[in-house]
């Protein structure tokens, strides 16, 4: 009880961190820096609830996000819905595709389960570019609210994106302490084991695919209104899916920090390569960053710590 | 719209594309099928294996397949090297699976940065001396453009299935998939082995690639539109079923071909994709998985 | 409790350094004025970004050797967008907020434009697009300017000249099939496709799209052949229109006019692999080297354009993009020169309300910022070799058929008599 008024406590104080940030206007660039980067920790920490923990890779990360933007962009056009509906509705899209795939696992387990997460991903893309409501193939052009709070709409987005990180990283947390957490790595072990522990699998599996597609989906959301630009290309980018393994792998799978730390680094490090090497050595640091680390770091930096404080 | 005619076209078209489809997913066949290496790198080497065919070609005028063939001893070595850079990181220390994911996805953006930093990103292509010839029979046009590829993919499906029965590494190579301690007695090295088999995964796509550029222009992120089309074949032929490869491929082919003819080209991929996913909710092993 | 504190200090720090290197603003001259933009130098639309981005960068030397504008040198600062809309916001953040840019200009094509247009609405900038098919049609922003010559309605301009053609050969050609990539351009030149062919009342026969992986053009080809449409009208991207160029010779389908916005067949490494095949295409194009296209200054532009590209291994014949790329920075040049300052509005209502002489010609703005008068050419290749690529820098392999005041050539109609 301690530990989750503790929690309580550091999130909120993080959102205040993150509104007080907001009221101080200070360069705008960082807010989209931020906003960025915040999504990555949101997308990595609920990849990791799923892959982590549960130890299923899903390769289709994109299929997650670009839902929930593209649930997003239907209500804009529809009613011209309000953001918190926004988030919410492409939370739960994306959490009944999760469910779904939930199902999936009964049948497909390890790189069977990632290829057809992959399908899944390429199947949603070709229903989305066919679809002439949200623009298709072509794209389409969304526009913001006027007259946010802070007076811009992107210092909004930002905060929003603090509040749903602290939020995504609380739940991660929470599964990771509690009985949940602790059937999901029973079940990443060793599957038939765990099953005849007597530990829930199914519903295990369905819950943790359920909360990882609510989470992707509510990174999505606010995507419309970030870039002000929707098209499949973008939305179901191989970046997400390269992204939400990767930095949960730098950061370390086995704690919620771990996501974090990956997300921070990494997404902040292509940040500053876009603006500030701005060539094709931006992919290709990316690689060699991908490579080395795996390479050198197998724990991810949790595990360097861990390693170093051993010592 | 719908006459005989018409179908057989579609039937041949998808035939032929499919011998392709097996060209290209043999590798990632045996690599994934049979080592159990995710290596989704593999498309990034398909489309290095078409630059090689692209700069011989541009510089001597070599033919693509002929340089296909020739620097397939340069691909097997790559192979072997990138193999044992994993095998020293991952699988010695037992933790291939999800590590060895994010090291492929590394190699794959180094490969394709490389490639775009030497020779730019404009689209390359070459022209053979029979692209945009065909030939007809009672109706059929067959083109040679697609023939080829197809006869040659064919071909390495069956090299491969000969030496994976018929020879003592290609045995060894069955048995590292099942049975390593057997390989000991064998009196083979089952890294070693397994290093071969690599490199040979990595050759075919000295092959494959050369087909792909005679077939159709080529840049360096061409490689991500095969990521998915490359691992649907092979887990819907059956992990590490050479046989299996070569049905799926046709079968994804067909299917691609039919859906362009008669209903709309627009999802044929689609279509593809859920049959994928179809096939692994009915019968996860793919169609002819061990 | 130390691990999590000491990952935290990991985190905190890191924030912290990118705060800080991402607000140092790039290391500058003494007081230049700075023109800012992201351009797709990686990804799919790379193959174009980099010969734009070189032209700029050859308009910003000659400007800077007379003495740059205002007299202060002029400097560019661009970031790689990636081919990436969700990339675009950030930049233009950071080209506006940290590096202080006066000036921006967008980066190539629609996609990456169209992220840009809030932000430019927001700030009140002026903005000159480069290529980018209709981004103001939902905004109607005053200040932004598109430097392709699509004219006032950019949905039909590839499809209009292409079926006034059609429309005026004899026989009369009756029946049309369309086809086209999923993806942005091709969709929107097939909807104003469509418009156009309602209203030369022509017949469709065949009207689909294709994913543009698509690897086998063969079929959709042959579905094509089965209609036996006189018209073929397709809008495709490099790679699909290499494919349904090949595709059509191997399966022989020969229509009586065939092409319209065919994107790839304008670029040198394609025009020089495909050779002979392209015989007979009828497609949209912007400038090739014929006599009604000689604007003052263009072939100075491509003395300096060429060698440059090829050492930089980008197009190196260069005529699709990089003039209008090169344009643009004239007229906003022209525009800061002559109103003697960086306002914003200023510049907007002097490029809004002047004729410009560029080296793509005369060029005027008008509804949402496009051409007042479009522009689009549609040649026909004619005698095209293979293996030759000196035989592009010559006239009469591309003939400008349309519109009437630029013609050079006469079509080859029907089709099949241009293969011969």
């Amino acid at each position: 009880m301690r530990h989750t008024a503790g929690t309580l406590l550091v999130g909120l104080a993080v959102v205040a961190a993150g509104i007080a940030v907001a009221m101080l206007r200070v360069n705008p660039y960082l807010y989209f820096a931020g906003y960025v980067i915040l999504q990555y920790v949101v997308i990595a920490t609920a990849w990791n609830i799923l892959g982590g923990y549960g130890g299923y890779v899903n390769f289709g990360t994109p299929a997650f996000f670009a839902l929930g933007a593209y649930t997003a962009v239907v209500l804009i056009q529809w009613i011209r819905a309000p953001l918190p509906v926004l988030l919410l509705a492409g939370g739960l899209v994306s959490a009944l595709l999760g469910l779904g795939i939930g199902y999936l696992t009964l049948r497909l387990r390890g790189v069977f389960f990632s290829i057809a997460t992959l399908a899944l991903s390429i199947v949603l893309q070709t229903m989305i570019m066919n679809w002439d409501y949200v623009g298709g193939s072509r794209g389409l052009s969304v526009l913001r609210p006027s007259g946010p709070p802070f007076g811009n709409y992107v210092v909004f987005l930002f905060t929003v994106m603090v509040a749903l990180a602290v939020g995504a990283v609380t739940v991660a947390r929470f599964i990771e302490r509690s009985w949940i957490g602790r059937g999901l790595s029973a079940l990443r072990d060793n599957e038939e084991a765990a099953e005849c522990m007597g530990v829930p699998t199914l519903r295990l599996k369905l819950f943790a695919t359920t909360v990882s597609g609510f989470l992707l989906g509510v990174a999505g959301a606010p995507f419309p209104y970030y870039v002000t630009f929707v098209e499949p290309n973008s939305a179901f980018a191989i970046d997400y899916a390269v992204n939400a393994l990767a930095m949960p792998m730098i950061g370390g799978t086995t704690s919620w920090i771990g996501p974090v730390i990956g997300a921070v680094l990494l997404g902040s490090a292509q940040q500053l390569a876009t603006v500030t090497i701005s060539s094709e050595m931006n992919l290709f640091i990316v690689g060699v960053v991908l490579v080395a680390f795996v390479v050198l770091a197998p724990e991810g930096i949790l595990g360097l710590v861990r390693r170093l404080r051993g010592r | 719209m719908f006459s005989w005619d018409l179908l057989a076209n579609a039937v041949v078209a998808g035939l032929l594309l499919g011998g392709f489809y097996a060209a290209v997913s043999l590798g990632i066949s045996l690599i994934f099928g049979l080592l159990d290496i995710a290596n989704i790198a593999q498309p990034a080497f398909l489309i290095l294996g078409s630059y090689a065919a692209y700069v011989m070609n541009e510089a001597y005028g070599l033919d693509p397949i002929l340089t296909g063939i020739l620097f397939t001893p340069v691909f097997y070595l790559l192979g072997a090297l990138v193999y044992r850079v994993y095998y020293g990181s991952f699988e010695r220390r037992g933790e291939e699976s999800l590590r060895g994911l994010v090291f492929f996805f590394g190699v794959l953006f180094i490969i394709e940065v490389s490639l775009s930093l030497k020779y730019g990103v404009d689209y390359r292509l070459v022209q053979t001396g029979y692209t945009g010839k065909s030939i007809e029979f009672g109706g059929v046009g067959i083109a040679f453009r697609y023939l080829v590829p197809c006869v040659v993919g064919v071909a390495m499906t069956i090299a491969l299935y000969l030496f994976l029965g018929r020879t003592f590494y290609g045995r060894a190579i069955m048995a590292v998939s099942q049975d390593q301690g057997a390989l000991r007695l064998m009196g083979a090295d089952p890294v070693q082995i397994k290093t071969i088999a690599f490199g040979i995964g990595i050759a075919a796509a000295s092959l494959s690639g050369a087909l792909l550029i005679s077939i159709a222009p080529v840049i360096p992120s061409t490689d991500r539109d095969y990521i998915g089309r490359m691992f649907a074949i092979t887990v819907l032929g059956g992990m590490g079923s050479i046989g299996g490869t070569l049905v799926a491929a046709v079968i994804l082919g067909v299917v691609e071909s039919l859906m362009s003819t008669f209903f709309g080209p627009s999802w044929s991929l689609a279509v593809s994709f859920g049959i994928l996913l179809a096939a692994l909710a009915v019968r996860p092993a793919g169609l002819f998985g061990r | 409790m130390n691990r999590p504190r000491a990952l935290i200090g990991i985190v905190v720090a890191t924030l912290v350094l990118i705060a800080a290197v991402g607000l140092i603003p790039v290391a500058r001259a003494a007081d230049p004025i700075r023109i800012g933009l992201g351009m797709a130098l990686t990804g799919g639309l790379s193959a174009n970004g980099k010969p734009a981005l070189l032209a700029m960068q050859i308009w910003k030397d000659e400007i800077n050797k007379k003495g740059g504008l205002l007299g202060r040198p002029v400097e560019l600062i661009y970031y790689d967008d990636q081919t990436n809309p969700a990339t675009v916001p950030g930049i233009y953040t950071k080209l506006l907020d940290v590096d202080k840019v006066d000036l921006v200009v967008s980066g190539y094509g629609t996609n990456l434009i169209a992220p840009l247009m809030p932000i430019a609405i927001e700030r009140k900038l002026t903005v000159i697009g480069v290529f980018g098919l209709a981004n103001n049609e939902k905004y109607k922003y005053p200040n932004y300017f598109q430097i392709s010559p699509t004219g006032p309605d950019p949905a039909t301009s590839t499809a209009t000249g292409f079926f006034e053609l059609a429309a005026k050969q004899t026989p009369k050609p009756q029946t049309v099939a369309i086809v086209g990539a999923d993806a942005e351009y091709p969709q929107t030149a097939l909807v104003g496709a469509r418009e156009i062919i309602k209203h030369h009342g022509f017949k469709t026969v065949y009207d689909k799209t294709y994913p543009p992986s698509t690897v086998d053009y063969t079929p959709i080809v042959r579905a094509i052949k089965a209609t036996n449409p006189d018209i073929l009208f397709v809008a495709s991207y490099p790679p699909d229109s290499v494919g349904m160029l090949r595709a059509a010779h191997e399966v022989g389908l020969q229509p009586k006019i065939m092409g319209g916005g065919m994107v790839g067949l304008q670029f040198t490494t394609i025009m020089n692999s495909m050779g002979s095949k392209l015989n007979g295409i009828v497609n949209y194009d912007y400038w090739v080297p014929e006599k009604t296209m000689m604007f003052p200054g263009i072939a100075e532009f491509f003395k300096e354009y060429q060698p440059r590209a090829t050492k930089e291994g980008v197009d190196t014949l260069g005529y699709y993009l990089p003039p209008y790329a090169y344009a643009a920075m004239q007229i906003l040049g022209d525009a800061v020169t002559t109103t003697k300052g960086l306002d914003q509005q200023k510049i907007a209502d002097h490029i809004r309300s002047h004729e410009f002489s560029t080296i793509v010609g005369k060029v005027k703005f008008g509804k949402n910022g496009e051409w007042a008068k479009g522009r689009t050419l549609m040649v026909q290749y004619q005698k095209v070799q293979d293996g030759n690529i000196e035989q592009f820098r010559q006239p009469g392999k591309k003939p400008v058929l349309y519109p009437e005041e630029l013609k050079s050539g006469n079509i080859i109609y029907p089709y099949s008599a241009a293969l011969k």
